[in-house]
């Protein structure tokens, strides 16, 4: 933010800053909201709106500050005068103004360091100005302002006020001679000046102790170690080293692919989902969220007597896409059972519900598992070469969850590569993407005299690609129309 | 007269190798043992290469982290918004707010759906069920949607059953799993009601079983607090990814614990980590005001989505069901949305009031849900999108 700030701030390159006259005083180097808002727009190319939303962010971190209005931070694009926070204010300078309890604090912040207590903001310390401790510096503002206005302080400032009396009472004195003495010399200084002043301190107070009420810009959630200096896993040690050095060598041996194919893999994957997905190419008949209208999750149910052509075509992108469907699992399964290899996928079922379960379960589910498919002679006796039969078998004795991963991944890639081409390729498959109604669109139920409800007919739909371009899209260019 | 040295000569069995000589005492570690002639000998070879120490092998570290490097950049010979330039541009997205939700009386934290798509269960700095800390940082919905997961501030991650019966008290069933030294930040079921898997700002990552709350696996490596944590969607194996606070983010092997994979190239603290749909990349959103792609195969960042005017860290991230596009909310209350491939952001998002902490994108890719320090809850979808 500072960045932004400084380079704002820029006499060449800068906002345009000009003398402005408030009321009778004239304040120099004043820029207006909309000056603000369109140099962000230009600078950083981007719209109005989102220059307008950076400025305002500007402003609630006191960076930039209102001549008018001072309470509120508001950046307002228009000829409202703002000016720049002095440095001396920035919320990153953290002096031990900062940690004090002006005020209770609302929320009950918990405390997980030893550290001080108040907002945690990432900058280090940087001391300016040597300045007095603990509470004196609110209280000597609220003294002033006191003084100023004649005990008219606003309700939540004067409760703030009594509660520093009570705490600081031994040091009061020194703290209204301190206001005095600010007052007095401020009187000496010109008009303009005092208000300048007066609008800093405001705003560095109105960010660093908000009102009741007004989320505090410099909240940052709970503290994270790292911020720590002496955090115990920051210590280099040797075994850090090792570690390092270990992991290096093993990274060094890994087979790496080239970023051409792996990005080209990426285009792919997106042109091929693109389609499905609703957020980027709506979904029919209607996205649920905007019509209230059911109908998109009713069809889309995980078990459906009619499933969807897009989700039917789904099952031919990969082996995973079409597991993961119980609708696309249990297709499958009816046809392996006509291939007589429906034990691979309970097989694989069964492993899946060993990795994943429970640990009580492990020596059971394993025990199952033996007997129904790896036992010799089992009832569904699954098919792996010797050596992987071996070393599961061997494995068995201490069952965990993992012990029937190599036999599972044997099953697992044939399946993939045997069983799931033909199932793709089967008149079953193909039958599905045939019968795969059509979608309506309830928008084309509205006006039934424009067109009549499509249903596919046994078109020569028999790659598992999309067919009809011309009927998929025209129910996807009438979403254009709001 | 010459001072004269004695030596004492103490016969006994030699702590290294067992066996019977004139020992000497030799200090390991502030510890005294007696070892052989010949053993201290070794021993002080041994000791030398382990006093080399920090410095040595920090270079040695150094350097093969170098090699690293050169080997991974062999094999970039292009840009991924080079190979996007034949890709067709989306237009302009018009996201609307569909719902608003109101009711947490404080900042939202953290959010997940339910695999049914419509269900959401979330978590703020005070929670519906009574907890014992305040900021419950991190919630998971159970795969059959019977129970959430949740924990924060307590350094425990506990199990709801979830019930719809008003008169049951929904913290009496609740079952503490996990047990973290630090406060918990992430939390996520695996495949299954059963397991669980957590980060913790102790550093380290675990494996639970929720029934009897043992711990299955644990995973060290990350320097500093780990922020976040997802699971990938590949066939066959069980790899998670972790971002911390040291900027790196880890690839675990869920059966070995070992680090599969790192990458270190966020210049802070990484907030949220997000697997690519296919399983073969991951999205990375740090307080740097960056979110990076991150491709497993080539072993690299890929991608750098940031822009000049995005100044604020980015909390949470998440990709649509294609993976075209990439939605991230950040700090300055403001969710831009990311073209994953061309590296463009196609819009952003404003509505809400204080930072954004939390973004998912439904289950079945209809909508997105965000939540924010201004206590609400907002699911917003693409309605129309024109050139």
């Amino acid at each position: 933010m500072e960045r932004v700030v400084v380079s704002m701030q820029d006499p060449d390159q800068g906002v345009k800053m000009r003398s402005q006259r408030l009321l009778v005083t004239v304040i120099p180097h004043a820029v207006t909201g909309r000056d603000v808002v369109q140099w962000l727009a230009q600078k950083f190319c981007v719209s109005e709106e989102e220059a307008l939303h950076l400025g305002a962010v500007l402003v609630l971190h006191g960076y930039i500050y209102p001549l008018r209005d001072p309470r509120s931070l508001v950046l307002r694009p228009d000829d409202t005068p703002y000016r720049f926070q002095t440095p001396y204010f920035w919320t990153s300078t953290l002096w031990p103004a900062a940690e004090l309890d002006y005020g209770e604090r609302g929320d009950g912040w918990p405390q997980t360091s030893s550290q001080d207590r108040g907002p945690q903001v990432p900058q280090g310390r940087a001391e300016l100005a040597p300045l007095q401790p603990a509470p004196v510096l609110p209280a000597i503002y609220l003294a002033k302002k006191n003084i100023q206005k004649q005990g008219a302080l606003v309700d939540y400032e004067k409760e703030c006020y009594d509660q520093l009396h009570k705490k600081i009472s031994h040091a009061w004195d020194l703290v209204l001679m301190q206001a005095r003495e600010q007052l007095r010399a401020a009187k000496q200084r010109r008009k303009g000046d005092r208000l300048v002043i007066a609008c800093q301190e405001q705003t560095y107070w109105l960010v660093n102790r908000p009102p009741p009420g007004a989320p505090s810009v410099l909240e940052q959630g709970p503290e994270r170690g790292s911020r720590t200096a002496s955090h115990v896993h920051m210590t280099k040690s040797a075994d850090f080293y090792k570690r390092e050095i270990e992991y290096c060598r093993r990274a060094l041996g890994r087979t790496r692919v080239k970023s051409s194919v792996c990005l080209e893999a990426y285009l792919s994957f997106c042109g091929q989902r693109g389609p499905h997905d609703p957020l980027v190419s709506g979904c029919l008949p209607s996205n649920p969220w905007i019509s209230d209208d059911d109908a998109y999750w009713v069809m889309n149910a995980p078990m459906v007597a009619a499933p969807t052509k897009l989700r039917v075509e789904r099952w031919g992108f990969s082996f995973r896409e079409l597991l993961e469907d119980p609708m696309g699992r249990a297709q499958f399964m009816d046809f392996l059972g006509k291939e007589f290899s429906g034990e691979n996928l309970s097989f694989w079922e069964a492993c899946e519900e060993l990795r994943y379960g429970a640990q009580a379960q492990v020596p059971t589910l394993v025990d199952a598992v033996y007997q129904q498919f790896l036992a010799p002679g089992a009832a569904r006796w699954i098919n792996i070469d010797s050596r992987t039969m071996e070393r599961t078998l061997e494995g068995l004795r201490q069952p965990h969850h993992y012990v029937l991963d190599d036999a599972q991944l044997h099953i697992y890639t044939l399946m993939k590569k045997d069983s799931y081409p033909r199932f793709l390729k089967s008149d079953m498959y193909r039958g599905l993407l045939a019968e795969a109604g059509v979608l309506l669109d309830t928008k084309r139920r509205v006006f039934p005299f424009t067109r009549r409800p499509r249903r596919s007919s046994p078109s020569p739909a028999l790659l598992p690609t999309p067919v009809e371009p011309t009927a998929a899209s025209g129910p996807a260019g009438g979403n254009g129309v709001a | 007269m010459c001072d004269q040295t004695f030596l004492v000569n103490v016969f006994g069995s030699c702590d290294k190798c067992f066996k019977q000589r004139a020992l000497r005492p030799v200090f390991k570690k502030s510890q005294q043992l007696s070892y052989c002639s010949t053993c201290a000998e070794i021993m002080a070879t041994e000791g030398l290469r382990e006093n080399e120490t920090l410095a040595s092998l920090k270079s040695e570290a150094e350097s093969l982290k170098g090699k690293l490097e050169e080997e991974r950049a062999k094999l970039h010979d292009v840009e991924l918004h080079q190979v996007a330039e034949r890709v067709e541009a989306l237009g302009q997205f018009v996201m609307k707010t569909r719902r608003t939700l109101k009711g947490h009386g404080n900042k939202v934290l953290c959010m997940d759906w339910c695999k049914d798509k419509r269900r959401i269960v979330s978590s703020s700095q005070e929670h519906a069920v009574t907890m014992p800390c305040t900021w419950v940082m991190a919630c998971a919905y159970a795969p059959s949607g019977c129970a959430i997961a949740c924990g924060g501030l307590d350094n425990k991650c506990s199990v709801y059953p979830l019930t719809f019966d008003k008169n049951e008290n929904m913290a009496a069933k609740k079952k503490s799993v996990a047990m973290h030294t630090n406060y918990l930040s992430a939390c996520s079921f695996t495949n299954s009601d059963m397991q669980i898997l957590t980060a913790s700002g102790d550093g380290t990552c675990a494996l639970w079983d929720v029934e009897s709350g043992q711990l299955l696996q644990s995973f060290h490596g990350h320097g500093a607090d780990v922020l976040c944590l997802d699971l990938a969607p590949s066939e066959t194996g069980n790899t998670f990814v972790s971002g911390g606070c040291d900027k790196k983010a880890m690839v675990w092997d869920m059966r070995s614990g070992q680090c599969v994979q790192a990458f270190e190239t966020h210049e802070s603290d990484i907030n949220s980590v997000r697997y690519y749909p296919s399983g073969d990349a991951f999205a990375s959103g740090s307080d740097d005001a960056t979110c990076r792609l991150y491709d497993l195969r080539a072993d690299r960042e890929v991608a750098i989505y940031s822009k000049e005017s995005i100044i604020f860290g980015a909390s949470s991230v998440d990709f649509s069901l294609s993976g075209r596009l990439l939605f991230a909310g950040y700090n300055d209350y403001t969710i831009n949305v990311w073209d994953v491939l061309k590296g463009s952001r196609v819009s952003i998002l404003f509505g809400h009031e204080n930072r954004v902490s939390t973004l998912r994108v439904s289950p079945d890719g209809t909508a997105f849900c965000s939540g924010s320090w201004d206590h609400t809850l907002r699911v917003r979808d693409g309605g129309r999108w024109a050139f």
